[in-house]
C-alpha cells in the first residue's frame, strides 16, 4: 500500500585529492558491498555502481543539423564529479536519508540523495 | 444554532490567525497537496467573510472552516476531474466523503496531530533553515508572504521564491507528513524548536523593520510554541522553550527607553516586567526542571527564571546562573557557553577572573559579536580604557542591529 519512490544517491569526488590508503579503500569496498546486500535483501536496490575516473569520459552532443559532435572529457568543467551511485527505491524522503546515511558512512564520503521523477501511471 | 452578535471582519481576522494551521493541516492530510490545501482554506475564509458578518460566527469556527474548505476543494477536483484525466484523486475523495456520519464526526474531531504533522514537515532538516520558518509562519501562522517577507527585510518576491521552491521540494523529494518516530524524535524535535526559537528572535533582535510586523513574530513564536507543549507535553525540552520565551517576552516594555535605546539586564526597572509572564515562564520551569532530564532549552529558561526572581539579591542570582552555565557546558561543552558562563563568572568572582576565561575563548569566537562585547565591558570595568576602546569598535564591526549599534557606541564614546 505505501507508495515507493525512487531515488539517486551519488557520491562525489574532488579531482586532485589524495586518493585514500589501500587499507582504507579495501574496508570500503567491504562496507559498500555489504551495504548492496543489505539493500538487495530488503528490496531497496534497484541498481549500483562505481565509475572510472571522469576524464576518462567521452560526451557526444546531436546537433540540430544532424550532426553529432564527439568531444573528450567529462560534460561538466568542474573539479568535482560522480564517483558512483545507487539508484534505490525508499517509501519517502526520511528513509532515503537513512538509506544515504549508510552509503555514506560505507563509502566514506558525503552522499547526495536526489529524487527521481514520478513515471506517470498507465 | 449561532452567536447573536455577528462577528466584526477583525473578529473573523481573529479567527484566521488562531485557526488557519488547524485548517491547513488537517486540508493537507485530506487532500495531500500542501498548495492545494491552502487555496481550499483561504476560499473558505472568503466565504467566511460574506456570511459571518450576516449570520453571526458558527459555534465552532474552526469546524466550519475546515469542512467549507474540504467541501469546496472536492467541488473543485470534482470540476476539473471532468476536464483533464490527471485528477484522478478527484475519485479517491468523493469517495472518501462517502463515510457514515459517525465517521466524518470522528475525522473533525480532534485533528490536533495534524498541526503537529505539518510542524514536523515544515523543520524538516532537509529545508534549509530559511525555508523552515518562512514555511511555519505561512502554513501554521497563517502570516502572508509580504508580512514574512517584510519581517525578514527580503523582497516579497524573494519570498515567495522560497516558498515556492520549499513546497517544491517537500512535494517532490517526498518530506513525510508524518509526526517522527521515536528513534528519530529528539534530533528531529531539536529542529523545531531551534525554528520557533529563530523566529521568536528575529522578532526579538531584528535591526530594521516595521515594529508591529516585529512583536507579531514573537507573539506568533509563543503561540507556536504553545501548541508544541499542548500537543507534545511531555516533552521537557518543549516546555523548557515555551518558558524561555515566555520570560524573555516578559521584558520587552523594559529593555528599550523612550528614544529606543537599549537598557541591560541589572538596569532595567522591574516594575515594567509583564508579572503574568513571568510567574507562567518561572511556573514551566519548575516543572520542566523535576523531570530530571535538562537540555539546553530548559537551562537557558532557568537562567532566565533565576533573573526574574525577586527572592534573591543581585549575588545569589549570579552564583545560580554560574551553576546553571555549568550545568550546561558539562552537557554541551561549546565556546558560546563557556562565554556565557565566563560572564556569570565575572559577576561572581570580579572582572579581572571573567577576563581571564573569556581571553580563552578569542581564537573559536573572534567573529562572535557577543565575545568583543563582553571583553570590552569587562576591560572598561577594569579601567582599561585603550583596551575597551579598541574591542568596542571590534563589537561595532560585527553589529548590524541599531539598537545594539547606539548602545555600543554611547559606550565607546563615555571612554572618551
Amino acid at each position: 500500500m505505501s507508495a515507493t519512490k525512487m531515488y539517486l544517491l551519488s557520491v562525489h569526488m574532488v579531482e586532485g585529492e589524495k586518493p585514500p590508503s589501500e587499507e582504507t579503500m579495501q574496508t570500503m569496498y567491504a562496507d559498500v558491498d555489504r551495504f548492496n546486500q543489505k539493500l538487495q535483501a530488503d528490496g531497496a536496490w534497484v541498481f549500483a555502481g562505481g565509475l572510472l575516473p571522469a576524464d576518462i569520459a567521452t560526451v557526444v552532443r546531436a546537433q540540430p543539423n544532424g550532426e553529432v559532435l564527439t568531444t573528450d572529457g567529462p560534460f561538466a568543467e568542474t573539479k568535482e564529479h560522480l564517483g558512483g551511485f545507487w539508484v534505490v527505491k525508499a517509501a519517502d524522503l526520511d528513509a532515503a536519508l537513512a538509506l544515504a546515511a549508510e552509503g555514506s558512512r560505507a563509502c566514506q564520503g558525503p552522499v547526495e540523495v536526489r529524487p527521481f521523477q514520478e513515471v506517470p501511471e498507465q | 444554532m449561532s452567536d447573536s452578535t455577528p462577528p466584526s471582519a477583525s473578529g473573523t481576522e481573529r479567527v484566521f490567525r488562531e485557526e488557519y494551521g488547524r485548517c491547513v493541516a488537517a486540508l493537507i492530510r485530506f487532500l495531500g497537496d500542501i498548495d492545494l490545501a491552502e487555496e481550499a482554506v483561504q476560499e473558505a475564509f472568503t466565504v467566511a467573510l460574506e456570511q459571518w458578518p450576516l449570520r453571526g460566527l458558527p459555534p465552532n469556527p474552526g469546524a466550519w472552516i475546515t469542512t467549507t474548505a474540504r467541501n469546496r476543494a472536492i467541488d473543485r477536483l470534482r470540476r476539473e476531474a471532468s476536464r483533464h484525466d490527471r485528477h484522478r484523486e478527484a475519485q479517491r475523495l468523493l469517495d472518501a466523503t462517502t463515510t457514515t456520519p459517525e465517521e466524518r464526526a470522528a475525522e473533525e474531531g480532534p485533528v490536533s496531530d495534524d498541526r503537529l504533522r505539518l510542524l514536523f514537515t515544515c523543520c524538516h532538516p532537509a529545508l534549509a533553515p530559511a525555508a523552515q520558518v518562512a514555511l511555519t509562519l505561512r502554513l501554521l501562522g497563517g502570516l502572508q508572504t509580504a508580512e514574512i517577507a517584510r519581517a525578514f527585510l527580503v523582497p516579497e518576491a524573494t519570498m515567495a521564491q522560497r516558498l515556492v521552491r520549499a513546497k517544491r521540494k517537500i512535494k517532490g523529494a517526498g518530506i513525510p507528513y508524518r509526526v517522527p518516530r521515536e528513534a528519530e524524535l529528539p534530533d528531529r524535535l531539536k529542529g523545531v524548536l531551534d525554528t520557533i526559537y529563530l523566529v521568536f528572535n528575529e522578532g526579538w533582535t531584528a535591526s530594521a523593520g516595521d515594529a508591529l510586523v516585529r512583536e507579531d513574530l514573537c507573539a506568533e513564536a509563543l503561540r507556536l510554541a504553545r501548541v508544541l507543549v499542548e500537543l507534545m507535553p511531555d516533552e521537557p525540552e518543549a516546555v523548557g522553550l515555551l518558558a524561555l520565551l515566555l520570560l524573555t517576552h516578559a521584558r520587552r516594555a523594559a529593555r528599550t527607553r523612550a528614544d529606543g535605546t537599549l537598557v541591560l539586564l541589572t538596569d532595567q526597572d522591574r516594575g515594567l516586567w509583564d508579572q503574568t509572564e513571568v510567574a507562567e515562564g518561572q511556573a514551566l520551569v519548575r516543572a520542566c526542571l523535576r523531570r530530571g532530564a535538562p537540555g539546553p532549552y530548559q537551562i537557558q529558561a532557568a537562567v532566565n527564571a533565576v533573573h526574574s526572581d525577586d527572592s534573591l539579591d543581585e549575588r545569589q542570582r549570579w552564583q545560580q546562573v554560574l551553576a546553571l552555565y555549568d550545568l550546561q557546558l558539562r552537557l554541551a561543552p561549546t565556546p558560546v557557553v563557556a562565554l556565557n558562563r565566563a560572564v556569570a563568572l565575572a559577576e561572581v568572582s570580579g572582572p579581572e577572573t571573567g577576563l581571564a576565561a573569556i581571553d580563552a575563548l578569542r581564537e573559536p569566537l573572534a567573529a562572535y559579536q557577543p565575545l568583543h562585547a563582553a571583553r570590552a565591558d569587562l576591560l572598561r570595568r577594569l579601567a582599561r580604557e585603550a583596551e575597551a576602546a579598541s574591542e568596542y569598535r571590534a563589537a561595532l564591526e560585527l553589529t548590524a542591529n541599531e539598537t545594539e549599534r547606539a548602545f555600543l557606541e554611547s559606550r565607546l564614546a563615555e571612554l572618551g
